[in-house]
């Protein structure tokens, strides 16, 4: 009786000899393999560390030209907010506004002579702050502090006069899930996300385009290997080394950085699986579209780009305009770094990750069947 | 596994009817129809640029016919290329297998594309081993070994299915003597076992060798038949001409003397000799020839392919 073999049909078998090769090819070829594991891990050392938009210390000169009590009180309390830190006092308003040209300090505040004479007479009393606008985190920042220090000083006076001790009306906002807002806690999950990804598209993005540069794959193509047991083959080794990075990054995460993981290990590692297969099932896709390698690592660095501005990873999705808010949607690093974030800082379940779970597995079936469609055993 | 070919209707291995292939504008195949009997090996030849690597690429339904038809084995390309694929071999112009691994893993690594059983893995894996003397590289990563050997090594991979056909493009392009006539005598004992053998080349030798040979040039198969065949095409042997076979100590001089001449109709250069068509009512004096080794001789392969060449050029 003929045996039908139905065009899908993979053989495990084949799968395993191409995936048997294909981790010959990433063990033979150590120096890739250093870069692909290390690469990541310097980067987010690097990163992890300079990330830091909270803004503290500001550098700060200050011009006191009344020399009062009053103004003693209020330059101490730019100080002991601790977004402050005063590097030199100044004599002069040149001086003042040289020393912030020069670089030397971003904020310089000028306590005006008649400060305390208008306090005293209840009229108001100027502060002049100089806030150098190259840093625009730091400017916003200082804006709003010193704001909030002159509004409090304000307050301060008025309630003297009311004999009132106490603040009429004080927000106390309490930040939940990260409580000292360290941007450490809010950047290296999307970190974590976004190396695996790059880990992912670049590994696979090769695999084939390398055996077309080759002529290996013509070979191939000569043998009754399918395109689908091709993918699967090459698939498997990169999809253990994605994983295997995952683990050193949320171990580094834990322990270099002090990100406590809220959520459940497992969790993390399950809902990424969808991820990682659509990002290596994206890199095959590339590989199969691109005819040199220098092609095809155009066309990865080409994804990670868009995914790295659109998906919340710098750039808060809820602050985007409408149009990037609904592109951001279709970017699965959007879905996977919301996931991240929610098992890693707020300690998100299964409930919780329903949605993301189910796009994601969408997304990694959608690109997988595109890549198998795209590849067919012809030359072009 | 059997396939209609073997139904002993005799149906030739290959059998194409105007095929063409062309990409974009380049017709790199253009209406060629050849066929090729079981057992046979079959030469062809063609300059650079021809079209033979393409039409084996057709042959094997890895690139697309534009028209005409293919039956390799007895399966049409266009319809069942992956029943094909299951039943010839085939190694590429260009080595085509992974450098960066052994030719022990490069020989495990089709083996298990092949779908061959542990056993039967290791039987036609010791067969082949012996065959092609590669005992003692095994362990070599194969982009380390020499051309002579690289080329065994992927014969050994292209024929580890036991394929009924096998096509081998360029196989002896870039390397030695000795290493070439070993590969021959290789492919001739393979068609002794009945298998079918498609080699390209560009040395007459090899053609000479060859059951029967075809030529292509610029996409077109300009001939097709024995060696012998074609040595008497009438084409080749136009009434009123005849072939002189003529050695000289100074070859290029009486080549320039030769085409100088009238009634020389075509001379080339071969090592120590000039092969020259010439009107056979002028005698070797009226040639100026007197005084040198003269031989009647029967045109050569190379005479009958730059013949058919430039006959072509004129049209
Ligand atoms: N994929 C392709 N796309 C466009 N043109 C092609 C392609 N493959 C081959 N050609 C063209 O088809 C023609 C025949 O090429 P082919 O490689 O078959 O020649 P060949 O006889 O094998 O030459 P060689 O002796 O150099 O190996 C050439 O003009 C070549 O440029
Ligand atoms: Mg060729």
């Amino acid at each position: 009786m003929a045996r039908v073999s139905l065009p899908t049909a993979v053989s495990l078998q084949r799968t395993v000899a191409v995936a048997r090769k294909e981790l010959l090819h990433i063990l033979r070829d150590p120096m890739t393999l250093f870069f692909s594991l290390f690469i990541p891990i310097m980067e987010m050392f690097m990163l992890g560390y300079a990330i830091d938009t909270n803004v503290r210390h500001v550098r700060t000169v200050v011009l006191d030209q009344a020399k009062t009590q009053q103004s003693r009180i209020l330059l101490e309390s730019f100080v002991n907010s601790e977004d402050f830190r005063i590097v030199r006092e100044v004599q002069t308003p040149w001086e003042l506004s040289q020393a912030i040209v020069a670089g030397e300090a971003r904020v310089g505040i000028q306590v005006p002579e008649d400060y305390s004479r208008r306090l005293d007479a209840n009229q108001t009393a100027q502060i002049l702050v100089l806030v150098d606008g190259t840093e625009s985190s730091i400017a916003a920042a200082a804006v709003n502090i010193s704001n909030a220090i002159a509004l409090r000083e304000s307050l301060k006076q008025l309630m003297a006069q009311r004999l009132s001790e106490t603040l009429p009306v004080e927000a106390r906002p309490r930040i939940l899930f990260n409580p000292d807002t360290r941007s450490a806690n809010f950047f290296i999950p999307g970190l974590l996300v976004v190396m695996c990804q790059m880990m992912a598209v670049m590994l696979t993005a090769n695999a084939i385009v390398r055996e077309k540069e080759n002529g290996t794959l013509e070979q191939l193509f000569m043998t009754p290997v399918r395109a689908g047991e091709l993918m699967l083959g090459k698939l498997a080794p990169y999809l253990v080394l994605t994983f295997v990075e995952f683990c050193v990054i949320t171990f580094l995460m834990r322990t270099a950085f002090q990100v406590p993981i809220h959520g459940r290990f497992l969790t993390l590692s399950l809902i990424m699986l969808p991820f990682v297969l659509t990002m290596l099932g994206l890199g095959l896709y590339i590989s199969t579209r691109a005819s040199t390698r220098d092609a095809s690592m155009q066309m990865s660095m080409g994804t990670v780009i868009p995914s790295i501005f659109l998906s919340g990873y710098v750039f808060p999705i809820d602050s985007m305009p409408p149009f990037f808010y609904f592109v951001a949607h279709f970017v699965p690093t959007t879905w996977m770094i919301d996931a991240a974030r929610g098992v890693i800082l707020r300690g998100a379940g299964w409930a919780e990750l329903q949605t993301h779970a189910l796009v994601l597995w969408g997304m990694a079936c959608g690109v997988l069947l595109a890549s198998m469609l795209k590849f067919r055993k012809r030359l072009t | 596994m059997s396939s209609p070919a073997q139904a002993a209707n005799g149906e030739p291995v290959i059998n194409v009817r105007d095929a063409v292939i062309r990409f974009g504008p380049v017709v790199a195949v253009d209406g060629v129809s050849l066929h090729v009997r079981r057992g046979e090996v079959f030469g062809l030849l063609g300059p650079n640029g021809s079209g033979k690597t393409t039409l084996i690429r057709g042959l094997c339904g890895l690139v697309e016919l534009t028209q005409g038809t293919v039956r390799v084995l007895g399966y049409d390309v266009q319809r069942d290329a992956e029943r094909i694929r299951a039943n010839i071999g085939y190694m590429s112009q260009k080595f085509s297998l992974y450098e960066d691994l052994t030719s022990q893993e490069n020989l495990d690594f089709y083996t298990g594309i092949y779908g061959l059983t542990v056993q039967q893995g290791r039987d036609r894996q010791a067969q082949l081993i012996e065959q092609t003397g590669l005992a003692p590289y095994l362990d070599r990563r194969a982009g380390r070994l020499s051309g002579g050997w690289k080329q065994r090594l992927a014969l050994a991979c292209a024929l580890l299915h036991e394929p009924q056909l096998v096509f081998l493009d360029e196989p002896t392009a870039g390397i030695d003597p000795v290493a070439r006539r070993d590969l021959w005598d290789l492919l001739f004992r393979l068609a002794a076992l009945g298998i079918t053998l498609f080699v390209t080349t560009h040395y007459m030798d090899e053609a000479e060798r060859c059951a029967r040979v075809g030529y292509i040039y610029l996409g077109k198969l300009l001939a097709q038949g024995t060696p012998a065949e074609l040595k008497h095409l009438p084409g080749v042997n136009i009434p009123g001409t005849r072939w002189l076979e003529i050695f000289c100590t100074d070859s290029a001089e009486l080549l320039e003397r030769l085409r100088a001449r009238p009634g020389v109709r075509q001379a080339t250069i071969f090592g120590q000799s000039v092969h020259a068509l010439v009107d056979a009512d002028r005698s070797n004096a009226a040639l100026g020839l007197e005084g040198l080794e003269v031989r009647q001789g029967e045109p050569t392969l190379e005479d009958v392919f730059v013949t058919l060449s430039r006959a072509q050029q004129k049209e």
